[in-house]
């Protein structure tokens, strides 16, 4: 039985720079990057040196405190630098290509394999990180049983990439080898979740061993944490996986040619990229090639992933594990005169306070700019609009700033991410930083369940 | 505004941690910030930010409240010149309420952001917003009459004890305009009752003409004077005496209309608080064991600050139910208060400020019963899915 699920609530960031759909092209660097800080809450422990050559699979570090959790190489060549932040916290491990060797972790039918020989393959081959779990949004335990797991067919952020184009470009075969292998997985269903629209394209996928479902409605309806809540809610004690769809198709490539090669359709997005298409790459490539000139202007913010819950990286900063998306907007480093007191026709705003919400516009093209100062909650009612869950986000937001376990267990914080609350974020009048309130509730259950 | 930037950018180091003028940070920040949008950017979470901010979301609520002031101007000055026989311009009455008015905002303004100011720079904050409003609310609440120490007094006790003391804009338990109003209501009575204080000039002595009234439709109700009872339409119109910014529901109303559509008051709460009024109105009437319950229910939008209570200081954010469930019941209870207080209790002619206040003081009470509703709801599911 296939669920059909129209939210309401939420809302569509009319943004300009959607990628035009057209592979233009191979983004294909010298040098690729893996970022521990993709993974919250990982304390990783380094497993090679710089100037060691390297292998795509080979392990790069490991988890401190799950060690069988190892993070590979991509791509095969040599470590080039280990860059770390304050506190000597990993930042990215930097690999410069050479050849093209994998390391062999053997052909094999899902089918035959037993669910602990499965979850040792993706272990070893670096593919375990793309299963993640909630709660808590972060890499599943592998020791967990999950009552489901689910796939999210379609993407609804900001200039998300368009998974129908995306799934025309990536091998139907491969993708059914990955839900064998994710199936051994749970005792339960594989959820897929796809957008229900007026006209289905006739696809070359039958999607066969999964449950699917269709969803409609604005942004976040795309997010797997949304699909969760409606379809099969976490509830205290529980987990449910999850999967991207385009980790399915790697997952499928470790099983059919036994090798890691986390290939991605990325979509490169945003008002200040020239010519916004699709190109083919490799996860944690530098978007370096793809970036030349394809900009319009300086002082640009580039984001691995969207502009709500993406990644600020350099020009030639590296796509980070879990995205498949390149925006570029600009920076918004300078005053404006009396800004707040304009009638604002070219503002965005996504309440009706500025004169743009009273004329037929097209989509915007915003900056950086934070729009004012940190507040109180004063408003009420409006996250509520932008939320499409059962749950009371200003006073889940109060229960974990003021550190009420109970309170939070009781107000949904099991069912949650900060992906789910980013429009929450987007739309503060009072410009609370409410993703990273979310992970701080999130790292705090953690540490208290542990 | 280059040159402007410059300037401010030159002096900024003085006011900052260390500087010369470093216990004047608020007030030139907050000048900062009233002239230009800070520079600042996203630096983690989301990398866009919606142009909405509290300044803005104050200026909506502000340009809410202009059609009452304007109205309000006019019909002091109206009431004013009735009072002595003679027949003003519309401009011309608008001028001498404007003026008879300005003092009052002034004050208000003055009093309340000083101690914003003062707050902001103990606490190493940035300046709220919350006056903005709350200063504009706070003359339009009174009688035109009203001595400005005692505004100014008023005004300060429910900044000090009202707002700062619960932690400033946010954080406030009562709405501090109608506290300001509680408080010169309680302490000096003779300024905010009887028929003379609705009229400018009045408390100062001044001859009326014979057949002048000051009463206002809500004490002529509660003395049962009902057939001196202005039209429900110069109720409804505002030509009638009263504190300065409620006579008039129709400008009122154009508030409620820039509220609702820019969806800075919340419908549910004006909708419902007018739905409570007509429950307790009609009640009245069906039961109808006094003239004041015989009067049509409708007659109660109209009089008193029963419109701009539900539009203006109801729909408050912060005092009022932050559920959206809670608020249906928030404002269906404020409506019924307001109407039951007006009719039934003989000490005070008007309702509606007691009705919120008291409401304001059960609004989380209403809220932890519609959470309790929702984690019952989660608890039930975890118990099935077992």
């Amino acid at each position: 039985m296939s669920g059909t699920i129209s939210l309401k609530k939420g809302y569509n960031i009319p943004l300009k720079g959607k990628a035009e759909k057209k592979i233009a092209g191979e983004c294909n660097p010298i040098r690729f990057g893996v970022k521990p800080v993709d993974f919250p809450g990982l304390i990783p422990k380094m497993e090679v040196k710089p100037g060691e050559k390297i292998k795509a699979g080979t392990p790069l570090f490991h988890d401190k405190n799950r060690p069988a959790i190892k993070f590979t190489s991509p791509v095969s060549g040599t470590v080039i630098s280990v860059e770390r932040g304050e506190r000597r916290r990993i930042l990215e491990v930097v690999i410069e290509k050479s050849g093209n060797a994998y390391v062999n972790f053997g052909k094999n039918d899902p089918a035959s394999l037993s669910r602990g020989k499965i979850i040792e393959k993706l272990l070893l081959s670096g593919l375990w990180p793309a299963v993640r779990q909630r709660p808590y949004h972060v890499i599943a335990n592998p020791e967990d049983n999950p009552k489901s797991i689910f796939i999210a067919g379609f993407d609804t952020s900001p200039l998300a990439p368009d998974y129908d184009f995306i799934m025309d470009n990536l091998p139907a075969e491969i993708f059914q080898t990955g839900i064998s292998a994710i199936s051994k997985l749970t005792g339960g269903k594989v959820n897929l979740v796809l957008e229900k629209k007026a006209s289905k394209t006739p696809g070359k996928y039958n999607f066969n061993g999964v449950e699917v479902s269709y969803f409609s409605g604005p942004h976040p309806a795309g997010n797997v944490g949304i699909h969760i809540h409606h379809l099969d809610p976490v509830n205290k004690g529980e987990a449910v996986w999850f999967v991207n769809f385009q980790d399915v198709i790697a997952i499928g490539n470790l099983f059919a040619e036994g090798i890691y090669k986390p290939e991605r359709v990325i979509a490169l997005t945003g008002s200040e990229v020239s010519n916004p298409q699709y190109y083919k790459g490799l996860s944690g490539c530098s978007i370096a090639p793809i970036i030349r000139d394809n900009i319009m202007s300086w002082n640009l913010r580039y984001i691995s992933g969207n502009v709500l819950t993406g990644t600020k990286i350099n020009a030639d900063g590296y796509l980070g594990y879990y995205d498949s998306q390149v925006t570029v907007i600009p920076e918004g480093d300078k005053y404006e005169f009396f800004g707040w007191v304009l009638p604002g026709a070219d503002k965005l705003s996504f309440s009706r306070t500025f004169l743009s919400s009273f004329i037929p516009k097209k989509s915007f093209s915003p900056d950086t700019n934070f729009h004012g100062g940190k507040r109180a909650f004063v408003l009420t009612g409006q996250y509520e609009k932008v939320l499409p869950m059962d749950i009371y986000p200003m006073h889940l937001l109060k229960a974990i700033i003021s550190g009420d376990i109970d309170l939070m267990e009781n107000l949904g914080i099991y069912e949650v991410a900060e992906e789910d609350f980013a429009l929450c974020e987007f739309i503060c009048p009072s410009k609370i930083e409410i993703q990273s309130i979310i992970r701080n509730g999130l790292d705090l259950m953690i540490k208290e369940m542990s | 505004m280059d040159s402007l930037r410059k300037k401010l950018d030159k002096i900024k180091p003085h006011f900052e941690e260390g500087g010369k003028l470093s216990k004047l940070r608020s007030v030139f920040e907050g000048f900062e910030a009233f002239m230009f949008v800070s520079n600042k950017v996203t630096v983690k979470g989301s990398h866009i930010r919606d142009n909405i901010d509290l300044k803005r979301t104050m200026t909506v609520v502000i340009i809410a409240l202009l059609p009452a002031l304007l109205f309000g101007s006019y019909n002091t000055g109206l009431q004013h010149f009735r009072s002595v026989g003679t027949d003003p311009s519309i401009l011309q009455a608008f001028w001498f309420g404007f003026l008879r008015i300005l003092p009052l905002i002034i004050v208000s303004y003055v009093v309340g952001l000083g101690i914003e100011f003062i707050a902001a720079q103990i606490r190493g904050h940035e300046i709220n917003e919350g006056f903005l409003v709350t200063g504009l609310l706070i003359p339009l609440i009174m009688p035109v009459d009203v001595p400005l120490w005692m505004l100014a007094l008023g005004t300060a006790f429910a900044v000090i004890l009202g707002k700062e003391v619960f932690g400033g804009t946010g954080m406030n338990v009562f709405n501090p305009a109608l506290l300001a109003r509680a408080f010169v209501f309680f302490s000096y009575p003779g300024w905010m009752t009887g028929d003379n204080v609705w009229t400018e000039g009045l408390m100062k002595g001044q001859n009326i003409i014979d057949g002048f009234s000051g009463a206002t439709p809500l004490s002529m109700g509660a003395s049962g004077d009902f057939a001196g009872l202005p039209s429900f339409m110069n109720m409804f119109i505002g030509t009638i005496p009263g504190s300065v910014g409620e006579t008039s529901t129709i400008a009122i109303l154009i508030g409620a209309f820039i509220l609702i559509v820019t969806g800075m008051g919340s419908w549910k709460i004006i909708v419902s608080v007018f739905g409570g009024g007509l429950l307790m109105g009609l009640l009245l009437n069906a039961i109808a064991a006094n003239p004041y319950m015989e009067i049509p229910f409708y007659y109660h939008f109209a009089m008193g600050g029963f419109a701009f209570g539900a539009v203006f200081m109801a729909t408050d954010p912060v005092t009022a139910s932050q559920t959206e469930k809670g608020k249906w019941i928030y404002g269906l209870l404020i409506g019924i208060l307001s109407v039951l207080f007006r009719v039934l209790n003989p000490a005070y002619p008007e309702g509606v400020m007691l009705a919120i206040l008291l409401m304001n003081m059960f609004s989380p009470l209403i809220d932890h019963f519609v959470i309790q509703s929702n984690i019952k709801r989660r608890l039930r599911r975890a118990v099935l899915a077992v």
